[in-house]
């Protein structure tokens, strides 16, 4: 079936089987491998995008539901060439090690804070709670939600 | 001023930033167009005869073909993961006629796509003729029960130190505990995954998930009969290891051996619960346990058994418990010690190397043993530990197991984590809570450690340093760093010698076409033996440079000397006139510029060590237990590069208080995985950990030149025996002694409850 998605800004048409996954759309289809797969279960996010500006784990999202949405990746989110301060907040915190789980991380902290602009500590921590990482024990992460929602315009 | 010791972000992070890592899942090289995806079916029943039926399955859409161990006979075995482990308890390339546990691979499926191969697995028919399962080590080491017929028991390996019997005869004080080391799940973020393909030359590319290339390559080129150079092994980005990525498997070896059979290039990825069963688990040891001594806190003996889970293919972990050993009494000055070590195969996942390795497993156990013997005379576990420490003069020090420790300022670690804790505030208020029978309970836990790093044998490594004509410099490691920021702590060090920038620098590894040699990433090793290598080649780059400038200045190379500052040599006492690296380069040689390669050699392990302080509160009512502060010193020498290191310290942490607190691998007792995904295991997320406080030590190793030993596997050395013991300080007033890990709700609610019973009686 054919699916017309919105991707990093470009209207993609892709012909899909009606089971696959819209993380094998982004990743086999598209060739956009930032976003990554580490379970079976939602459990991990590291497949974690945007889609119509939300966070969504796109593997657990049919690619034929993403028809006429506005999917975002890690690979769009400087798309204009400025980083996003979240990307510099990771960079300065030192919050990523592997890099895996990063790209699902990000995107989640996105929109975590635009929901919540100036979050605490707890805050973010319960609302990365559907994002594993197993190398940074998570410590420098929340240095680093919290640093980028202190960044001038992080909410937009 | 030297770079070393600043806090210097990482070279590495744009990539990961901005278009993500290229994992083997990622890759596409165009050497691999065309690939065909492998598939592999899994045994659902723990220990059984098997018998396959194929013809479904090949029928399917999309299947190039469908192998059982009949199709591989022809090929060699794999070879053992250690060499000395039993040969009749080989792995083969898929079951051949018996499975040993729910996960091993019986076929494996070739396909088109992805997708279809996941199809194909569920029309591969399995025959299972149950056998007797064995899952409890204790069961497995009657032997009644052999799991490899061929093997005389179900033993793999075998290790003893002194001589239990009457070792705490004379002991004024004996406490005696069964103190369980739950298996767990390694669980990098990147599960398994490789890709191959025979080139034209008739070489094997090989791209793997792995922590150590070259070993894989020599153990890829072993298996497939070839010499090592016809191997090409590539350690693309690999999300996280932990032990467990340490060489290669036979799941991913295999790939070769189907990319020439069907003469295509070959993908596979696991599922995450392919990984939860078959990667391999860590820890799995039941130790039984006696520590003795005097009522004024004197420990005078210590006693120790190892059951290992080794799993039913012996691995990393049956050979573990020889680190067990040798750090059984930790950092303290005990003079009566016996081990013995037992490792045995069950109807399980292999057991793996896993952060930490065989040396969480000795802290945990004395660490443990250490609190109980002070709750049985009544004395404050610090009081304890500082009475028994090895004092700071010993050292070197020979420990009974054989050990030698290079440096160490126990005492001093220890009084750290209490000051920055704010100890006797904390007992205080612990007091307080239960003067007024609060009902969250306060738990304070310690625990003092050392580990051996870059061991147990003097390591080694390799490094080139390649000075450009353009003045630019690639650093070649042997290490092969997948999250440990190598790039830039190595980048560091090169360009403190050099006077080369960090951004000048680039640093290569992972590829054993362009890197001669190496001993990859694990046991903590790659600084002290890897950073160690690129400074020494650093050092003598410079003075081939030096020797190159005096025949460009026409003066000795005694005279001429590398102003760093601004990256070139004058004569000394003529600073006007420089020759910069990239004149001096030059003319070593035009085309490649000036290459040196080195080998640094180690004098011997280096024992880090620390101590931690763990802060817990438990709600007596339900038994749940939360962490509410981390203090460390984890003293590993020098830091080259704060960032990393304290990342490093952040990540072991929270995977040591993760093993007290929540993760068990869990089997049923027809060996039937319980956890085997990450909604059952419990993986731990940002909500359930706190910051953690990190307190600065560097007491430098004088076994290699940055004084430096490796921390990597820190965190979950200290961390673990920190957290449960805070958990059981926590119950203490209610009678309770002991509570295994994981401590979780249900283990802690029963304890109270026992001990409850206990006291009515």
């Amino acid at each position: 079936m054919k699916v017309s998605v919105k991707v990093n800004g470009e209207q993609r048409e892709v012909d899909v089987e009606p089971r696959r996954l819209l993380v094998h759309l982004l990743r086999d289809d598209l060739g956009l491998t930032a976003t990554n797969i580490g379970c079976d279960t939602t459990s991990c996010g590291a497949c974690t995008v945007l889609v119509n500006g939300e966070s969504v784990k796109s593997c657990t999202m049919l690619a034929a539901s993403a028809e006429g949405l506005d999917v975002t990746t890690l690979e769009g989110l400087a798309a204009s060439g400025e980083w996003h301060p979240v990307q510099e907040a990771f960079r300065d915190k030192h919050g990523l090690q592997c890099g895996f789980c990063t790209p699902g991380m990000v995107m989640a902290a996105v929109s975590l804070l635009r929901e919540n602009p100036k979050p605490s500590a707890d805050d973010v921590r319960s609302g990365l709670e559907g994002n594993l990482c197993r190398c940074t024990g998570y410590h420098n992460i929340v240095a680093a939600v919290l640093q980028a929602s202190a960044a001038p315009g992080q909410a937009t | 001023m030297s770079i070393l010791g600043t806090r210097v972000l990482r070279v590495e992070d744009p990539k990961f930033l901005t278009t993500g890592g290229v994992y083997v899942d990622d890759l596409r090289d165009p050497r691999l167009a065309g690939a065909a995806y492998v598939t592999y079916v899994r045994s659902v029943v723990a220990h059984a005869k098997v018998t396959v039926d194929t013809s479904g399955a090949l029928e399917a859409p999309g299947v190039l073909a469908v192998l059982t161990m009949e199709d591989v006979r022809d090929v060699e075995p794999p070879p053992l993961a250690l060499p000395y482990l039993p040969p009749a308890m080989r792995r083969p390339w898929l079951a051949d006629g018996v499975v040993r546990y729910v996960g091993e691979p019986v076929a494996a499926i070739v396909t088109e796509s992805r997708y279809d191969g996941e199809d194909a697995a569920e029309l591969v028919g399995v025959d299972y003729e149950p056998l007797p399962v064995v899952v409890d080590p204790h069961a497995s080491a009657t032997n009644e029960v052999l799991l490899f017929p061929e093997a005389p028991s179900n033993t793999a390996l075998a290790f003893e130190l002194g001589e239990p019997e009457g070792l705490l005869d004379d002991c004024e004080v004996v406490v005696r505990q069964q103190v369980l080391n739950q298996r767990v799940a390694p669980v990098p973020l990147e599960v398994r995954g490789s890709a191959c393909v025979w080139t034209d030359d008739g070489r094997l590319l090989f791209w793997g998930s792995t922590q150590s290339p070259h070993g894989a390559r020599d153990t890829l080129a072993k298996a497939l009969s070839l010499e090592p150079d016809r191997v090409h092994f590539i350690a693309p980005d690999v999300g996280g290891g932990f032990g467990a990525k340490f060489d290669v498997s036979v799941e991913d070896m295999l790939l070769a051996v189907l990319a020439k059979r069907l003469g295509r290039p070959m993908r596979w990825t696991e599922s995450r619960t392919e990984n939860l069963l078959s990667m391999g688990h860590g820890r799995a040891q039941i130790q039984t346990v006696a520590i003795g001594g005097r009522r004024d806190g004197t420990i005078e003996a210590y006693s120790l058994h190892v059951l290992q889970d080794a799993g039913a293919y012996p691995h990393f972990g049956a050979v573990l418990p020889i680190m067990t050993q040798t750090m059984a009494t930790g950092v303290y000055a005990i003079e009566k010690v016996a081990v013995r070590t037992n490792s045995v195969v069950t109807n399980t996942s292999s057991v793996v190397a896993y952060r930490g390795a065989g040396r969480p497993e000795a802290t945990a156990a004395i660490e443990r043993m250490v609190d109980m013997f002070a709750a049985e005379i009544g004395m404050d576990p610090a009081e304890v530990r500082r009475k028994n420490l090895l004092p700071p003069d010993a050292f070197p020090v020979t420990t009974p197991a054989g050990a030698v420790y290079d440096s160490g300022e126990y005492e001093k670690a220890l009084q750290a984590v209490l000051d920055a804790a704010g100890y006797d505030s904390l007992r205080a208020e612990q007091q307080r809570r239960r003067d007024a029978g609060d009902r969250t309970a306060l738990g304070i836990g310690l625990s003092t450690y050392v580990e051996i790093t870059a061991g147990p044998e003097a390591g080694q490594e390799f490094a080139r340093i390649n000075v450009r004509p353009d003045g630019s410099a690639v650093v070649y490691t042997g290490t092969s760093p997948h999250g440990q920021g190598h790039a830039t702590s190595f980048a560091m060090l090169a360009s403190d010698e050099l006077g080369i920038p960090v951004e000048r620098i680039e640093v290569v590894h992972g590829d054993t076409d362009l890197v001669a040699r190496g001993g990859g990433t694990g046991g903590s090793r790659s600084l002290q033996l890897g950073g160690a290598a690129v400074h020494q080649g650093a050092i003598e780059a410079v003075d081939k440079a030096r020797e190159l400038a005096a025949d460009l200045f026409e003066a000795s190379a005694a005279d001429i000397t590398l102003d760093k500052t601004r990256g070139g040599f004058h004569v000394a006492g003529s600073p006007d006139e420089v020759r910069s690296w990239a004149e001096v380069a030059t003319s070593a040689d035009a085309e490649h510029g000036l290459i040196v390669d080195t080998d640094f050699k180690a004098k011997g392990a280096t024992f880090p060590f620390g101590a931690h302080l763990a802060v817990v509160e438990v709600d007596v009512d339900t038994g749940k237990a939360t962490l509410v502060r981390m203090v460390t010193v984890d003293d590993a020498g020098p830091v080259i590069n704060p960032v990393i290191v304290e990342g490093q310290r952040h990540g072991g942490i929270a995977q040591g208080a993760s093993q007290a607190l929540f993760e068990e691998v869990r089997y049923d007792e027809d060996g039937n995985p319980q956890t085997t995904n990450l909604a059952d295991y419990a993986f731990p997320s940002a909500a359930e950990l706190p910051d953690f406080e990190l307190v600065e030590m560097a007491t430098p190793s004088p076994l290699n030149p940055l004084g430096v030993k490796g921390i990597g596997e820190a965190g979950t050395i200290g961390a673990t025996p920190a957290v449960q013991n805070a958990v059981v300080d926590a119950l203490a007033h209610l009678g309770v002694r002991h509570v295994d890990m994981p401590t979780t709700s249900e283990r802690i609610w029963r304890a109270i409850n026992d001990a409850k019973k206990g006291s009515d009686r």
